[in-house]
């Protein structure tokens, strides 16, 4: 394939439906929505791939973790989007799988006078499901569940709040978001829905 | 329609609201920076608004704009008239049947469900600006979560007036963390925003964007022997007879009269022919 392909068809109208998916997944924490649009190289995935093309600009630095760090996903995001690369220290987005993105800490957390200066993180997973970890907070009515890859990170995470990471969870075409407002953990093995 | 980009703002730009509302959703009731651009209606016409709107319609939209609950002032049609000619997209003046409602200091009195989403125009989006006009000290104030000042201006309310005078613009803190401006909605408005859509406010001169994620907890600033009152004209509608909506007062004459009327023009409407239940 070549990195010509694989972008948007109809840039304004797909990048919006895309928008819509990651807006309801980051509002509504726990929530699985289908989001679609990209045909990005290998490993990446299609849901990783569209929100790369609708988020991401030249004003957005963004590390490939592990095996995304390949020439074919390097010249394909360089092509689509223009998105300088950079190490974890300095980027706005990272992708990758959970064990290949590494220490959370090695992120930009914000600040207190501007904890929205934090990096979003696109966690490509192998499967997502409505099940496993409890959710509570923002955007939340009582409870939800999700599968995330590391419970324990997550809720650390989640106790610098108003600072912290934001993540987006990806598999195939589907989307969950955790933003940091999210209270994590408590209950294990609940099932949501 | 076709001379424009979908939703008019170029992709650049709608990639750079889009990442300011994501953070916003994350963290509810902070206000994120974002890089206004100049629209083409002046600043204080809701462009901020206008520009969240952009960002996140999709073309199955149904976009219902209101000006202090009515659809039919000047403000409301031409936003309206706007993304009919820049996006295509539908619109309706009915609350029940739209997905997008953008608003002018009002919340509709019907209540929103999952599937909206509620754009806020917002003229200030800095409660403490009033109180204390340097940016640079306000940024701070919300870090350290310093608040004091604005319960010392709420306590001057009462001293003064014996009750919190405020009215409109009323504060609130969101998640027990933010201190948020909730735009200038009547105060009536403020327990509505515990809501199960999306609401996102714009502020297009003050390039500040924020948000609160549906259920996101929103509590009225108030004191334990001054209790938090969401207060409206004493009056029932003069035209649908509702007693619990948020009324205008119009005047009708020169010599005095005047009626009582809601604000909300659809729910108004709506219960003069039946279709909204009384």
């Amino acid at each position: 394939m070549s990195v010509l392909q694989g972008g948007f068809a109809d840039g304004p109208r797909d990048a919006a439906h895309a928008f819509r998916a990651a807006m309801g997944a980051m509002a509504r924490p726990g929530t699985i929505h289908e989001i679609a649009g990209a045909v990005p190289p290998a490993p990446l995935s299609v849901a990783a791939g569209t929100l790369l093309l609708m988020l991401c600009d030249p004003d957005t630095p963004l590390y490939l973790a592990g095996a995304l760090d390949r020439a074919a996903v390097r010249d394909w995001v360089t092509f689509h989007t223009g998105a300088p690369f950079a190490g974890p220290e300095r980027c706005a987005f990272a992708v990758g799988t959970w064990a290949a993105l590494g220490r959370l800490q090695a992120y930009p957390q914000g600040s207190p006078e501007y904890p929205d200066r934090s990096a979003t993180l696109i966690v490509e997973m192998e499967r997502l499901e409505a099940a496993g970890t409890m959710l509570r907070g923002p955007g939340i009515r009582e409870a939800a569940a999700l599968n995330l890859p590391d419970t324990a990170a997550m809720a650390a995470n989640a106790a610098l709040f108003p600072l912290g990471l934001d993540f987006f969870l990806t598999a195939g075409a589907l989307v969950a978001a955790l933003p940091r407002s999210t209270r994590v953990g408590g209950l294990s093995d609940v099932r949501s829905g | 329609m076709s001379d424009y980009n979908f939703a008019y703002l170029d992709e650049q730009t709608k990639r750079m609201i889009r990442r300011a509302i994501l953070k916003g959703l994350a963290v509810p009731g902070y206000q994120v920076p974002f890089a206004s651009r100049e629209m083409p209606m002046p600043y204080g016409w809701g462009t901020g608004g206008v520009q969240v709107t952009a960002a996140i319609m999709v073309p199955e939209d149904r976009l219902k704009v209101i000006d202090q609950g009515a659809d039919d002032t000047t403000n409301a049609v031409s936003i309206r008239k706007f993304f009919q000619r820049t996006a295509g997209v539908a619109v309706t003046e009915r609350t029940a049947e739209a997905t997008v409602i953008q608003t002018r200091h009002r919340i509709p009195e019907v209540p929103l469900t999952g599937g909206q989403i509620l754009v806020y125009q917002v003229p200030i989006p800095e409660p403490l600006r009033f109180l204390e006009p340097s940016e640079i000290e306000t940024r701070r104030m919300h870090a350290l979560e310093d608040y004091g000042l604005m319960h010392v201006k709420l306590y001057e309310d009462i001293a003064r007036h014996g009750a919190i005078a405020t009215s409109y613009a009323y504060p609130v803190k969101v998640e027990g963390r933010y201190v948020m401006d909730p735009s200038p909605i009547p105060k009536f408005d403020n327990p509505k925003m515990e809501m199960d859509a999306i609401q996102l406010f714009g502020a297009g001169r003050e390039q500040r964007i924020y948000a609160l994620p549906p259920h996101t907890r929103v509590v009225s600033l108030d004191f334990e022997d001054f209790p938090f009152e969401a207060s409206k004209a004493d009056h029932a509608c003069a035209l649908c007879g509702a007693a619990d909506s948020y009324l205008d007062e119009v005047i009708t004459d020169d010599a005095g009269g005047r009626m009582f009327v809601c604000s909300d023009t659809d729910f108004c409407a709506g219960r003069r022919t039946g279709e909204v239940a009384a």
